[in-house]
């Protein structure tokens, strides 16, 4: 039983589409910053990014070649498990589809490793078929340390630690190997409609 | 209250578990209408005092801050959920030395740190710098101030806009003099925790990192937009 909080009313409801925002979320018009440690500056310079793990080949991208992939500009939600949902967000980056184009695995699973030691775990299910990317633009403008750059995982079906900032590599896995927030307490997948924030959710 | 714009809620939980000093909890709230909003806040409280405790500063255009600050009263119920948070939070037992890094209500989980520190009487160097506008701004001031004295935590401030007279602590924003001043030095391999605004945690991480803290012992926690 849901205990009633006594002279709460909440804010007037905004003119959002509930339909829109998951259970427990509330939207936001600004973008807020969560990282767990310093923000990591790697100059596009020493950056690439690299496909290995359960695979036959491993592939590498330098920045310039990595720029010159195939790249799409998309309008997404977003939604973060401290509460915040940013609505029509627009990014431009690379599909995981297109980083992936050839790979045969046996992996069922990928760890995002980036700089800074942060990692996070996905089914590799939850990065293909259109539903990801590694994005470098953020409206339009290059992505901001603070906010992932020079680029970042965007996996905009789950909660945003999944979207791992200042990503350098997918390493694919056979076996489910939980990443930074998953072995601290928060949920495996993180599905925002269903309310996964944590382990136990 | 706790400054103008911050007050500590004390809690009787029903089946805490227990907590770790830095880790926070959700609250959540429910309207007569079935509406209901979430949000996270750090515990106040060492594990080993008889109170829990949160702190909550006020956020003018906040939703559940102002009702948890200024509308609730003593009796009161609402659902907590947690504790939640591994990375920022210590204990005893994991040692020393520690730098502690608190901006505005960015205090609040170091602020456990330190209580749990003296609860425990432990001798581990522990350092806390806490920055705030001016002295009326600063949670726990009194607290803070015996604590220096009696409880072997090193605690500095600095308050960036206004002093009280004669004042001798720091009165700038946060820079590489403060931090080497307050120590400890990067040779050493404090552990550091840095909690505050967006804008201030950045700032005061990539200082540390300039200064020669490797960036792996610097955890970090951010609240508020990114200021920019």
């Amino acid at each position: 039983m849901t205990p009633l909080s006594r002279g709460f009313r909440g804010r007037p409801r905004r003119d959002i589409d509930p339909a829109r925002i998951p259970p427990g979320q509330y939207a936001v018009d600004d973008f807020p910053v969560l990282s767990a440690g310093p923000t990591p500056r790697t100059p596009t310079a020493d950056w690439s990014f690299t496909v290995d793990g359960a695979i036959d080949a491993a592939a590498s991208w330098r920045w310039e070649q990595f720029m010159a992939l195939e790249s799409e500009t998309f309008t997404v939600d977003i939604h973060c498990v401290t509460k915040w949902s940013k609505l029509a967000t627009s990014w431009t980056g690379v599909s995981i589809d297109t980083l992936l184009e050839g790979v045969e695995t046996s992996a069922a699973y990928v760890t995002a490793w980036s700089d800074g030691g942060y990692t996070t775990n996905l089914p590799l299910a939850d990065l293909t078929g259109g539903k990801a990317w590694v994005v470098h633009s953020f409206d339009g403008t290059p992505l901001e340390p603070e906010h992932g750059g020079p680029a970042r995982l965007l996996v905009p079906h789950l909660y945003f630690w999944k979207s791992a900032k200042w990503v350098r590599g997918l390493r694919l896995t056979v076996d489910d190997e939980p990443g930074f927030w998953e072995a601290a307490g928060y949920h495996n997948r993180g599905d925002p409609w269903q309310e996964q924030r944590y382990w136990n959710d | 209250m706790e400054t103008s714009h911050a007050s500590t809620i004390v809690l009787d939980v029903e089946d805490w578990p227990g907590h770790i000093a830095g880790q926070h909890v959700d609250v959540r709230l429910t309207a007569q209408d079935g509406y209901q909003a979430q949000r996270s806040y750090s515990i106040a409280s060492a594990p080993e005092d008889s109170r829990f405790a949160l702190t909550v500063e006020r956020i003018d255009d906040g939703e559940v801050s102002p009702y948890l600050v200024g509308e609730l009263r003593v009796g009161d119920t609402f659902e907590v959920r947690g504790p939640i948070g591994g990375p920022f939070s210590w204990r005893v037992e994991s040692g020393g030395p520690l730098l502690l890094v608190g901006g505005g209500s960015g205090l609040v989980p170091l602020m456990a740190m330190a209580r749990h520190h003296a609860a425990r009487r432990s001798e581990i160097d522990m350092r806390l710098l806490v920055s705030a506008r001016s002295w009326e701004d600063v949670l726990y001031h009194e607290e803070l101030s015996r604590q220096v004295r009696r409880d072997g935590v090193d605690v500095r401030f600095t308050l960036t806009r206004e002093q009280p007279a004669g004042w001798g602590g720091f009165a700038r924003r946060i820079d590489a003099e403060m931090l080497s001043a307050v120590g400890p030095k990067p040779s050493a391999k404090p552990a550091i925790f840095v909690c505050g605004p967006t804008p201030f945690v950045e700032r005061a991480a990539n200082l540390l990192v300039e200064l020669g803290h490797r960036p792996q012992a610097i955890r970090a926690e951010r609240f508020g937009p990114t200021g920019s």
